[in-house]
C-alpha cells in the first residue's frame, strides 16, 4: 500500500513514532542479548508488546519465549486469555508460580490474605536463575508512577535483581546498552514512553483483543477504605478469594478494570465503557491516574513503588 | 471529543536549576494542559501543606525519587508526558548544576528543542552559557530562552530586553546564533504568565506564548535532506518454518535513521560494499512502496547478500566510507576517569568496535568555553579526542546526522556506559 503522506517526509504520527521506537527496542534486545524473555501477563500493556513483537519479528518466530509469573490470585478470564493468545501466536509460554515459591519456602506470607503482588519478585528472580535469562522485557511505562519516570529503557539489575536508582547507566540517543555479566540482568521496557492514553489508542487502532474484565461488567464488590474491592472471586484452582469481611455489604456495581494484576491489590473503577473506543474517551476525561484509581499497593507510601523496584520488582 | 491518532510528537528538554523555577515551569505546563489528575494534585497539596507552604507547590510534581525528596534536589533525568489536542510531548527534565553536565547531555541527546531558563532578576549567568553551549554541542536546533520570574521584576519590558540582548551578544560570540533557531519569551512560571495562558501582566509582549512555540516547532526529521542510513539490527531467516515460501526469506530489520527508501532503489551494504536493489519493504505483514526516517521496517533485497547486525545499508552512490579512526567531542560520564592506556568498546548505531584513545587535543571549560590542554578526562569533562578502531565504522559528522554521528563508550569490565561521543 503506497502511503503518499509518509514518502513526503511528514512527521510520523505519535502512535507510529511510539510503535517504531518500541519495535526498535525489541530488536535491540534480540540483537544484544543471548537469552531474553518477554514477560506476559495477559494485561493490556503486555498485549500491546505482543503486537509490537509480531511487527518486529514476523514472519520469523519471536527470538524469546513468553513468561508469566502467576501469583495464583489472577482472574480466570485473564489466565484463559493469556493461554489462548500464546497458542494463537504459536509461541512458547513459561508459567512460574508464586505458590511454588511458597511451597519451597522462599516466599513466606505474613498472613494468608497478604497480597502476593510484591512476592512476584522472588519467583521472577528464581525463574531468571532457572533459565539463565539475561534480559526480561516488560510493559512498565514511565507515566505510571514517579519512581518509573527515571527508569531507563534498558535498566540494569545486579545479581540480586536490585535496581539502584542512584547508579543507573546513562542512556543517550537510542544507543541502548543491554550488556550484562553472567548472573546480572537487564530489564527492557519498550513502551516506556507510552501513556495510558497511547496504550488505549494503540489497542483501538490495532483492534487488539483484551480479556473481558477490561470492559464494563456487573460485579459483586464492597467498599473498603475508600476503594472498590471485588469480593468472592473464584480462582483458577477452584478456591474463592477476597471473602466479605464482617459488617461489609455486597453491592452489585457496573465496573471495569484499568489495570489487571493480582486480585488482592487491583481495584476496578465504576464505568459504563464496554468498548475500546468508549474507554479511550473515558481515559481522555478521567480525573484520576491509572494507579491512583486502582492500585492498592501504591497507596501505602510515597515511595512504595521505588522500594519494590529496589527489591527486584518491575 | 474525538480521539487523536494523528498527533505529531515533540521531544524537548528544560535547562535550568531549581532556583530558576524549572520544576515550577514543568509543573505549570502539566497543570495548565490538564495533565495533572485530581489524585496527584491532592497528593502534592498534602505534601505542600506538610512543608508549611501556602499555595500548592507545583515543583513537587517533578520530584522523583525518595533520595531526591530527602535532599530537595534532582539527581537524574526524568521523563514527563503531556499532550494537547494536536501534539504529544516528551519532556526530558535534567538537573542543571555543573556536576550534572552528563545528565544535561543525556537529556539533550533525544531532544529537538531546549527551553533555557533565565531568572529575570539575575540575567545571563555562567550557567546560562553552560546550558547553551551544551545544547549547541548536542545539536539541538531550536532554542527557547525563557526569561522567568517576570513577576519579581514588575513585568518590566526593559529588563527583559536587556537580557535578550545580552544573550544574543554571547550567542554570537560562540557562533551559536547563526547555527540555531533562537526565540525569546518573558514568563512567570509561578503565576502561569505566557505559558499556556497569556494573562494580562505583559501587554507589551504580543508574540507567541510558550505553548504556541512548542506547538509550532518542527518535529524531528522534518527538516533538511538527510541521506538514507539503515543500520541493520537483526536478520530474519525463518528457513526452518513450515511455510515453504519462507525458506528463502531473508529480511534485514532495522530503523531508518535518516532519509527515505523506495522499492527498486539501488543500495549498497557497508562495510563490504555489496550492491543490490530493494525488493520489498514491510512493517509486520503490511507491504510498503516506500518508507522514511524513524520507521522501523524490514527490507528485502533482490540478491542474496551475506549481511548481519552492525552492517549499514545506504543508497548506492552515497558519500559514506568505512573509517578506522574517528575524531569527536566526548563527554565523560563515569566516576572512573578515562584511561588512555585502556581498550574500550565503542557502540555506534548497531555496531561495536574495540577502541583506543589516540590523542586528546583539548578539553572545553563548559563555563568559559576555553580550550585547555589536558591528558586526562574526568566525569563531566568534555574533550576533543581521537580514537583508533579495531573495526571500521560507517560515520557521518554529528552536525549533519545525529544518528550516525553519535556513539557511546563502554567499559567492558563493568559494562557501564562511560562516555558519549559526537563525531566532528
Amino acid at each position: 500500500m503506497l502511503n503518499k503522506e509518509k514518502s513526503n517526509h511528514q512527521p510520523l504520527s505519535h502512535l507510529d513514532w511510539l510503535e517504531s521506537e518500541a519495535i526498535y527496542i525489541l530488536r535491540e534486545v534480540a540483537g544484544q542479548c543471548s537469552n531474553p524473555v518477554l514477560l506476559f501477563s495477559g494485561g493490556k500493556d503486555s498485549l500491546c508488546i505482543l503486537r509490537l513483537a509480531e511487527k518486529a519479528f514476523r514472519p520469523g518466530r519471536f527470538p524469546f519465549p513468553l513468561m508469566h509469573i502467576d501469583t495464583g490470585h489472577n482472574y480466570q478470564e485473564v489466565i484463559d486469555f493469556r493461554d489462548q493468545r500464546a497458542a494463537e501466536l504459536g509461541e512458547r509460554l513459561i508459567v512460574r508460580s508464586v505458590e511454588d515459591s511458597m511451597k519451597r519456602g522462599t516466599v513466606v506470607l505474613k498472613s494468608a490474605d497478604e497480597s502476593r503482588n510484591k512476592h512476584q519478585s522472588v519467583t521472577l528472580l528464581e525463574a531468571i536463575e532457572e533459565f539463565g535469562f539475561d534480559c526480561c522485557i516488560g510493559g512498565a511505562r514511565r507515566d505510571e508512577e514517579k519512581a518509573r519516570a527515571k527508569e531507563r529503557i534498558m535498566s540494569f539489575r545486579d545479581e540480586f535483581g536490585q535496581w539502584d536508582p542512584k547508579n543507573q547507566r546513562p542512556e543517550l540517543w537510542s544507543l541502548y546498552n543491554a550488556r550484562s555479566h553472567k548472573g546480572e540482568n537487564i530489564r527492557a521496557f519498550p513502551i516506556s514512553n507510552w501513556t495510558e492514553m497511547d496504550v488505549w489508542q494503540y489497542i483501538e487502532r490495532e483492534k487488539l483483543q483484551l480479556p473481558s474484565i477490561y470492559f464494563a461488567h456487573q460485579r459483586d464488590v464492597v467498599m473498603r477504605a475508600g476503594s472498590i474491592v471485588p469480593v468472592n472471586v473464584p480462582l483458577v484452582n477452584g478456591e474463592v478469594t477476597n471473602p466479605v469481611k464482617a459488617g461489609e455489604e455486597i453491592i452489585k456495581m457496573q465496573v471495569r478494570f484499568r489495570t489487571v494484576g493480582d486480585i488482592s491489590c487491583t481495584a476496578p473503577v465504576i464505568s459504563d465503557a464496554d468498548t475500546v473506543s468508549k474507554i479511550v474517551l473515558e481515559t481522555a476525561t478521567s480525573t484520576i491516574t491509572e494507579r491512583g484509581a486502582t492500585r492498592l499497593d501504591d497507596q501505602t507510601s510515597d515511595a512504595s513503588m521505588e522500594q519494590r523496584k529496589k527489591e527486584g520488582y518491575f | 471529543m474525538t480521539t487523536q491518532h494523528n498527533d505529531s510528537l515533540l521531544r524537548f528538554m528544560t535547562c535550568g536549576s531549581v532556583d530558576d523555577g524549572k520544576s515550577t515551569l514543568i509543573g505549570r505546563l502539566l497543570f495548565d494542559t490538564k495533565t495533572i489528575l485530581a489524585d496527584t494534585l491532592t497528593q502534592i497539596s498534602n505534601t505542600s501543606k506538610k512543608r508549611g507552604m501556602e499555595a500548592v507547590d507545583l515543583s513537587l510534581l517533578t520530584d522523583g525519587l525518595q533520595a531526591e525528596r530527602e535532599q530537595g534536589i534532582t539527581i537524574d533525568v526524568a521523563y514527563r508526558y503531556f499532550s494537547t489536542g494536536t501534539r504529544k510531548y516528551i519532556i526530558a527534565d535534567a538537573p542543571g548544576h555543573e556536576q550534572y553536565t552528563r545528565n544535561m547531555v543525556t537529556a539533550a541527546s533525544t531532544a529537538n528543542l531546549a527551553i533555557i531558563l533565565i531568572d529575570a532578576r539575575r540575567g545571563v549567568l555562567t550557567q546560562t552559557r553552560r546550558h547553551s553551549y551544551l545544547a549547541h554541542l548536542v545539536g539541538i536546533q531550536h532554542i527557547v530562552v525563557a526569561v522567568n520570574k517576570m513577576d519579581l521584576v514588575n513585568y518590566d519590558q526593559a529588563t527583559y530586553e536587556k537580557i535578550c540582548s545580552d544573550y544574543l551578544t554571547f550567542a554570537n560570540e560562540i557562533g551559536f546564533a547563526q547555527a540555531r533557531d533562537i526565540k525569546f519569551i518573558p514568563i512567570s512560571a509561578l503565576a502561569g504568565d505566557m505559558l499556556v495562558d497569556r494573562l494580562e501582566n505583559m501587554p507589551w509582549y504580543t508574540s507567541e506564548t510558550l505553548l504556541e512555540m512548542l506547538e509550532k516547532a518542527p518535529a524531528a526529521h522534518t527538516e533538511g535532506d538527510e541521506e538514507f542510513r539503515f543500520p541493520v539490527q537483526f536478520v530474519c531467516r525463518p528457513h526452518a518454518s513450515a511455510d515453504a515460501d519462507l525458506h528463502d526469506f531473508r529480511g534485514f530489520m532495522g530503523r531508518i535513521e535518516s532519509g527515505n527508501i523506495a522499492v527498486g532503489d539501488a543500495v549498497t551494504v557497508l562495510p563490504n560494499g555489496y550492491q543490490s536493489k530493494v525488493k520489498a519493504i514491510q512493517i509486520g505483514d503490511e507491504q510498503l512502496q516506500s518508507a522514511q526516517t524513524e520507521q522501523s521496517i524490514t527490507l528485502l533485497l533482490e540478491d542474496e547478500i551475506d549481511t548481519s547486525r552492525g552492517d549499514m545499508i545506504v543508497k548506492t552512490g552515497s558519500t559514506i566510507e568505512p573509517v578506522k579512526q574517528i575524531e569527536a567531542f566526548v563527554c565523560w560520564l563515569s566516576e572512573t576517569p578515562l584511561s588512555p592506556a585502556r581498550t574500550y568498546v565503542i557502540r555506534h548505531t548497531t555496531r561495536e568496535s574495540k577502541a583506543k584513545v589516540g590523542t586528546i587535543a583539548y578539553k572545553v571549560d563548559v563555563n568559559t568555553l576555553e580550550e585547555q590542554a589536558t591528558t586526562d578526562l574526568k566525569m563531566n569533562d568534555i574533550a576533543r579526542i581521537t580514537f583508533k578502531l579495531a573495526q571500521p565504522l560507517m560515520i557521518d559528522s554529528y552536525n549533519t546526522n545525529r544518528a550516525t554521528g553519535a556513539f557511546i563508550v563502554i567499559d567492558e569490565s563493568t559494562n557501564n556506559t562511560v562516555g558519549a561521543g559526537m563525531i566532528v
